[in-house]
């Protein structure tokens, strides 16, 4: 009863009270603490507000769809058919979802910001034209550059439902008559349409709840979105009551939205009436594959290729306008960071220490209190188990107003204190921590255990000396799953950070409004670097695509 | 209904030979299952008849049009052909209804003639009452049923079948192997059948192809195969059999303890002096005194070593006195003989098939 309790509490802690503050603190008059509604009527009473509101919908639903129209073809390319090169296209796709989308939007901006984008460069020197043709200041700007970064969600999604399907499925539709465009029309897409509108909505999802590449984008093109609407209730004086209520809609649409898709993805069961004999062979594409691989190389390029080298090209450079010459080359960037200037030094160490704490205290927790779920040690474990994937459906920009509201000012006064970052964090990706222990968790037979009881041992012995190194592996992916969002993490961030505790993110968006891109290109590289050296070490000790894995 | 030719159809992959120079001609109409161990090929063989793999040499033919060759093959789609699969395959996104109009509606039929001969098909596989559900409401049986239904409601000129029975449990498999006879007594398809289970093959088939290492081992209808198998393979492959090894003199031909006159095998036997026959459990008699009627051949007096009731049956291990050489003998349940007693085994030679 005694661990209950402290589950609990920390759980409450971490989870209930900042939600619960939110709500409350949204139904509050400001220094009175009475309750009232004067702050929905300040968050929607104006019409800027409802613009944004509308803005959001609009980047979620545009960002859905292009990111389908990108991940649908390549998830079947790859899982059905013969396309070559699929290893190669896999690797991209893994790239794209390594890639924090303010990256990928500060890419963008020196792709085809208005006049000097390399794009654009290119258009008016090939065609002499007196201006560019691309902008990526706009709406339809901001939806390409964050489709090109979500589309791997709605790919995992729908790749991971194709893996699933046997190929007697469409052998049985060849047979009756039907060729191969047919029966993948008819057939294929129908059985994992659910799977993706699973990614449909998590694409939406993550589109809406997004604040570092509409602030790079969305702001200079003078419109705002709910994200960026919410930071500027920050903006001194701070709003806090009233940035609560306006981010109810978010966490509103967030959670019925989640609904949705468990319903849709739980309806007729489709995958799992495949039953045995699921064999699998590729489709034969012919000289269609080429075509295919065309097309993967094109979305390759577009989330890849194409903002990766332009970043590199200003990591390098003296000033990234100059172009690819030699004497533009430099590593003043990088020694200016690393060596030169003292806070980016502590920004850079802050960034990993914070990640790594993070992920020890996520994965501690989730395992202690998945092992209290599996094993039914007290009485409504489940709630537990509810609580600690909960704030799975909290944007993180409104689990850090949650925070701010909770924690920020006394008795805690946690405001500014890298505590209240690294629960923060914490809290946000503890459903991912505890999806991967329960999961590891369920796959140890409880009499592994039961063995080491009956030969006299006690339960703690046997965690200590059986479970925790059968779960070795498991715990250090989950570690890493953690850490990796966590060292790139913005949108709760950029509330919660004080002038001591700045992390790469908030530094890169500080960066950028200064307009710094060289320094900038320079930092995103050195985040991308580790991020892809944990993740490495990550693939060898876990296995291939341990991160594409859906386990939502 | 149409004629199946198969001619010298092999299929290699890099040094190893799935399929072996098979011929295979099945009448238009004819039932014929391929039977033998996993990995003996018969898959394989279906999956070339469907077009889903292509021969490395031979040739399919389907009522003298060529489908199949190593020069190019005529897509599954285009085969008028039906098949039913091991997972059935039934598409859990359409209901019933729609899996089996699917292959009708690819073939341009109105829709009220396409609603009226699934109705009658889900009739004929008693399953009208369930025609709006969706397969993952339905047992597996069920599920079965609508994979014949939507196989069969296309009138195919061949309908295949790879193992259509193995995932579902012991007493509807006994149940389906009659529906699928039935069905094939109403249509007259002719049929390709692939299996490992002998029950299931002689209960469907006009005829089985026992295969074995990527050949045929013997075609022949399931009673002639059980009577007279012409490999070792064979006999042991359908059925409980025993071997014994003889040596043949022109008069008499000697086991190992006991010795049956040639004149008894009426011709069967061939000139070479070894001989190996199977004979089957049951095709012996054991009795605990001596027969007074001896039969055309002298019992030979044996020693039981084992014994298990089964039920059905008694289940003896028996050797003879002057020998070394084990028997299985299958007796009624009312023949009870003690482990170590001595009893007597008569043989019928026109029980026993010469394989060697």
């Amino acid at each position: 009863m005694l661990v209950w309790l402290i589950l609990i509490g920390l759980l409450v802690f971490l989870v209930l009270n900042p939600i619960l503050r939110l709500i409350v603190s949204s139904l509050q008059q400001a220094d009175t603490g009475r309750f009232t509604l004067e702050n929905y009527r300040a968050a929607y009473g104006n019409i800027r507000h409802l613009q944004a509101l509308l803005n959001s919908l609009e980047l979620g639903v545009g960002v859905a769809l292009l990111a389908s129209c990108f991940a649908v073809p390549l998830a079947w390319a790859i899982s059905r058919t013969d396309m070559p090169g699929k290893p190669f296209i896999r690797l991209m796709v893994f790239a794209a979802f390594v890639t924090p989308p303010y990256l990928g939007a500060i890419g963008w901006i020196l792709l085809a910001g208005p006049n000097s984008g390399w794009l654009n460069k290119a258009w008016l020197a090939l065609t002499g034209a007196d201006h560019g043709i691309f902008n990526i200041y706009s709406m339809a700007g901001l939806i390409l550059v964050v489709a090109v970064t979500s589309f791997p969600y709605t790919f995992v999604f729908t790749s991971s439902a194709l893996d699933l399907v046997s190929s007697e499925m469409e052998d049985a539709a060849n047979i009756l008559g039907s060729r191969t465009l047919r029966t993948t029309l008819r057939v294929t897409l129908p059985l994992v349409t659910p799977a993706i509108i699973g990614g449909i909505i998590i694409s939406f999802l993550e589109a809406i709840a997004l604040f570092g590449a509409p602030a790079l984008i969305a702001l200079p093109a003078r419109f705002n979105v709910v994200s960026t609407q919410l930071w500027q209730f920050f903006e001194y004086p701070v709003r806090i009551e009233e940035a609560a209520a306006y981010s109810i809609p978010l966490l509103a649409i967030t959670v019925l939205m989640f609904w949705l898709q468990r319903r849709i993805l739980g309806r007729r069961g489709y995958a799992s009436v495949s039953g045995k004999g699921g064999e699998r062979r590729m489709i034969a594409l012919g000289p269609w594959r080429w075509v295919m691989f065309g097309y993967a190389l094109l979305v390759c390029a577009l989330s890849v290729f194409l903002p990766m080298i332009v970043l590199l090209q200003a990591a390098f450079a003296k000033a990234w306008g100059r172009g690819f010459s030699l004497d533009n080359l430099t590593l003043h960037n990088f020694y200016y960071l690393l060596v030169e200037q003292t806070q980016a030094k502590q920004t850079i160490l802050n960034t990993f220490v914070y990640a790594g704490v993070t992920a020890v205290a996520a994965v501690s927790l989730s395992l202690a209190i998945a092992y209290v779920v599996s094993r039914k040690l007290v009485p409504w474990s489940n709630v537990l188990g509810f609580l600690c994937i909960a704030p799975f459906v909290i944007p993180g920009i409104v689990l850090a107003i949650g925070f701010y509201a909770a924690y920020a000012s006394p008795p805690l006064a946690l405001y500014g204190t890298a505590t209240i970052l690294i629960l923060g964090f914490t809290t946000r990706f503890l459903p991912i921590a505890y999806t991967s222990s329960a999961a590891g968790l369920r796959s140890i037979n409880p009499e592994m255990e039961e063995a080491v009881r009956i030969l006299g041992g006690s339960r703690f012995l046997a965690i200590r000396r059986v479970l925790i190194p059968l779960l070795k592996k498991s715990l250090a992916g989950a570690w890493i799953l953690v850490f990796i969002p966590a060292t790139r993490e913005l949108s709760s961030a950029i509330f919660l950070v004080g002038p001591n505790t700045r992390v790469i993110s908030v530094m890169l968006f500080d960066l950028s409004e200064e307009g710094n891109f060289e320094v900038l290109a320079a930092l995103g590289v050195i985040l991308l670097i580790a991020t892809i050296v944990i993740a490495a070490i990550g693939s060898k000790l876990i296995g291939r695509d341990f991160m594409l894995r859906r386990n939502t | 209904m149409s004629r199946l030719t198969l001619t010298g159809i092999s299929k290699r992959y890099a040094d190893f030979a799935a399929v072996d120079n098979i011929d295979l001609e099945l009448q238009s109409g004819e039932f014929v299952s391929l039977l033998g161990p996993s990995g003996c090929g018969k898959t394989t063989t279906l999956r070339m008849i469907a077009g889903f793999v292509d021969p490395t040499s031979g040739t399919i033919e389907v009522d003298g049009e060529l489908l199949s060759s190593p020069k190019g093959s005529i897509p599954p789609d285009r085969r008028q052909m039906s098949m039913i699969f091991q997972s059935y395959a039934v598409w859990p996104n359409m209901t019933v209804e729609q899996n089996v109009a699917f292959g009708l509606e690819l073939r341009k039929l109105g829709k009220s003639e396409i609603k009226r001969r699934v109705g009658e098909m889900l009739e004929i596989v008693h399953m009208s009452h369930l025609a709006d559900r969706y397969p993952s409401e339905l047992s597996g049986g069920q599920q079965q049923r609508v994979s014949l239904a939507r196989a069969i409601v296309i009138r195919p000129s061949i309908l295949l079948l790879d193992e259509p029975l193995s995932n579902l449990d012991a007493a509807l498999r006994e149940e389906m192997r009659f529906e699928i006879r039935r069905l094939h007594d109403e249509f007259h398809i002719t049929t390709v059948y692939v299996t490992h289970d002998q029950a299931e093959a002689m209960v469907t088939s006009d005829r089985i192809a026992v295969m074995n290492h990527g050949r045929i081992e013997q075609i022949d209808d399931p009673r002639t195969l059980y009577d007279r198998p012409k490999t070792r393979f064979v006999a042991g492959f359908i059925g409980r059999t025993n071997f014994i090894e003889g040596d043949n003199d022109g008069h008499r031909i000697s086991f190992d303890g006991f010795a049956l006159p040639c004149a008894a095998f009426d011709g069967i036997l061939s000139s070479q002096r070894k001989t190996v026959f199977s004979v089957r459990p049951h095709s012996m008699w054991l009795s605990e005194t001596q027969p007074t009627t001896p039969g055309i051949c002298p019992p030979v007096e044996v020693l039981v070593l084992e014994r298990a009731f089964l039920g059905e049956h008694w289940d003896y291990v028996v050797k003879p006195r002057a020998g070394a050489t084990t028997l299985r003998v299958a007796t009624s349940p009312v023949n009870d003989i003690a482990v170590g007693a001595s009893a007597w085994l008569q043989l019928e030679p026109h029980q026993m098939a010469l394989i060697g």
